[in-house]
């Protein structure tokens, strides 16, 4: 954990969390000053997984370059797909069949579950809760399974296209989610009984790593951090695509802007998803899962941004194109990126030992950060 | 405001500046050195309250940068679209607007470091991803990087 200590001139103690450390999730180099326990400053140093994915975008097609989108936000590939299959709709003007469109909510849906699960177990895990973590990883593992059987991936999915989605639904689809949907939902009410009201739990995340309303909207924060602060900012809600706007589910708020309100939004949003699951479920109507589009797609000249809600929050995409076959310059605004950059303010006055569950209920993802 | 309000509002008051429309959004085109006045005023007057800095980027025209600035009123739940055109490509320098909303710390130093586009007075403008010693902005046009893994 700590590579390096050091003092600076005032006498605070400077450690490194990082860039290899448990509760960090992938390689983010933390330089905190401490004054004793106390956090001063948190400084986040990045780049140990940057792969300059804009860049390998410029020389990608308009099909090609999706498939690295997976590799951002590998906890929500189906949204991050979804992100940019609807930026090149937008460009291409295409009709996605209705089928998809079911299709491609009930996968972003599924995905949302699963990375709440993953985060709920590895959260829980960071604070000291060994036991959440393999709770989640066997329902988790269910989801994964109905994603394999359709998609034919487990993590890096690809399954979202210009148009559409590349594959119909496996046969089993329908009765897999249903079991599915059967099983979490004892399930869920156990977690909460495991870990929601544990006292412990409670005393390491109640009033700890606190934002308000008002640096929560300046920081840019989206997604669960911006809700457990009082900011509406559901793309879902707010700019509904694919076929939100049809369906009924609440927009979680809570005001208090600390770890246990950021907790208390995620697990009231996996009820949530369970809700859209269910309305979709035995609705999805015949017919093709994919539009006809041109083997070579070119975009218009013009620009194109087109934003989804991933499980971290509001994660856009930006297209200018010159109308060549590959864009111009692509820019993606990931939700981790804005979020960490609230980690400093959140922690100024923390304990040391707050630090990690202010981490782990700000959800990062490195490789969406770096990307 | 829906774009057909916001777009009069904005002619009314910047009458000078050129306005975009046909696309996603309204689009505002700055001179740099009005930049932080206007970000000021987008910001902070009640019939924008644009709080809310959800994107920022710089695009390389080959000929001048442009950086783009979206934004949006969680209040009013209108968006709006700032382009800020740099002619000089040697030194292409743009005021900050870290202090107006926190997030451009970041995003700004991420333009920094893979556009070489500097922001004064910005707190602390180091490069963000790559290492200090690193040569060149990778996302420039003219950039060209040793090892591409594309075109190998």
């Amino acid at each position: 954990m700590l590579e390096e200590i050091g003092t600076s001139a005032e006498g605070d103690l400077i450690i490194n969390v990082g860039p290899q450390h448990p509760s960090t999730h992938g390689v983010l180099h933390l330089v905190i000053t401490l004054q004793g326990e106390t956090i001063k400053k948190v400084e986040p140093h990045l780049g140990y997984i940057h792969r300059s994915i804009e860049k390998m975008c410029e020389s990608l097609s308009y099909r090609q370059f999706i498939y690295v989108t997976s590799r951002m936000d590998y906890l929500s590939s189906h949204i991050n797909n979804l992100g940019c299959a609807l930026a090149v709709e937008k460009g291409l003007q295409v009709e996605v069949p209705r089928r998809a469109m079911v299709i491609r909510v009930l996968m972003s849906e599924l995905t949302r579950l699963a990375s709440h699960q993953l985060w709920w177990g590895a959260m829980a895990m960071d604070i000291g809760a060994l036991t959440p973590f393999f709770h989640a990883f066997r329902e988790r593992e269910m989801i994964n399974d109905i994603m394999e059987e359709t998609c034919g991936a487990r993590l890096t999915m690809n399954y979202m296209v210009p148009g559409g989605v590349m594959f119909d639904l496996h046969p089993d689809f329908q009765k897999k989610v249903k079991e599915f949907i059967a099983h979490f939902k004892g399930k869920i009410d156990e977690y909460d009984e495991l870990l929601t009201g544990n006292v412990i739990f409670r005393e390491r995340t109640v009033g700890v790593g606190k934002i308000s309303r008002e640096d929560a909207i300046s920081y840019g924060c989206s997604g669960p951090v911006a809700r457990a602060a009082g900011v509406s900012c559901d793309i879902r809600k707010h700019a509904p695509y694919d076929m939100y706007s049809e369906l009924k589910f609440d927009e979680i708020l809570h005001t208090d802007g600390d770890c246990y309100a950021r907790y208390l939004v995620r697990m009231q949003e996996m009820r949530q998803s369970l809700n859209i699951i269910e309305q979709l479920i035995d609705n999805i109507p015949e017919g093709d899962f994919q539009a006809k589009t041109k083997a070579v797609l070119k975009l218009p000249k013009g620009e194109y941004y087109s934003m989804v809600e991933t499980a971290r929050g509001e994660f856009g995409v930006y297209i200018i194109s010159e109308g060549a076959m590959t864009p111009y310059r692509i820019k993606f605004r990931s939700p981790g990126f804005s979020n960490l950059s609230a980690l400093d303010h959140m922690a100024k006055g923390s304990k040391i030992g707050d630090l990690v569950a202010i981490m782990g209920t700000l959800d990062l993802v490195i490789p969406d950060i770096d990307r | 405001m829906d774009q057909e309000s916001i777009k009069n509002r904005l002619q009314e008051k910047y009458p000078s500046y050129q306005i975009d429309e046909g696309g996603q959004w309204i689009v505002l085109n700055v001179p740099v050195s009005d930049w932080k006045q206007v970000a000021a005023e987008l910001r902070n007057e009640a019939e924008f309250e644009l709080d809310f800095l959800f994107c920022l980027t710089a695009v390389d025209w080959k000929t001048h940068f442009s950086v783009v600035f979206h934004l949006r009123s969680i209040l009013h739940n209108h968006e709006l679209v700032v382009k800020v055109k740099i002619d000089d490509r040697q030194n292409p320098v743009l005021e900050t607007v870290s202090d107006i909303w926190r997030t451009a710390e970041f995003h700004e130093r991420e333009a920094y470091d893979l556009f070489g586009i500097r922001f004064n007075y910005h707190p602390d403008l180091r490069r963000l991803f790559l290492t200090e010693d690193w040569k060149g902005w990778p996302l420039r046009k003219d950039y060209e990087d040793p090892v591409n893994m594309i075109k190998l």
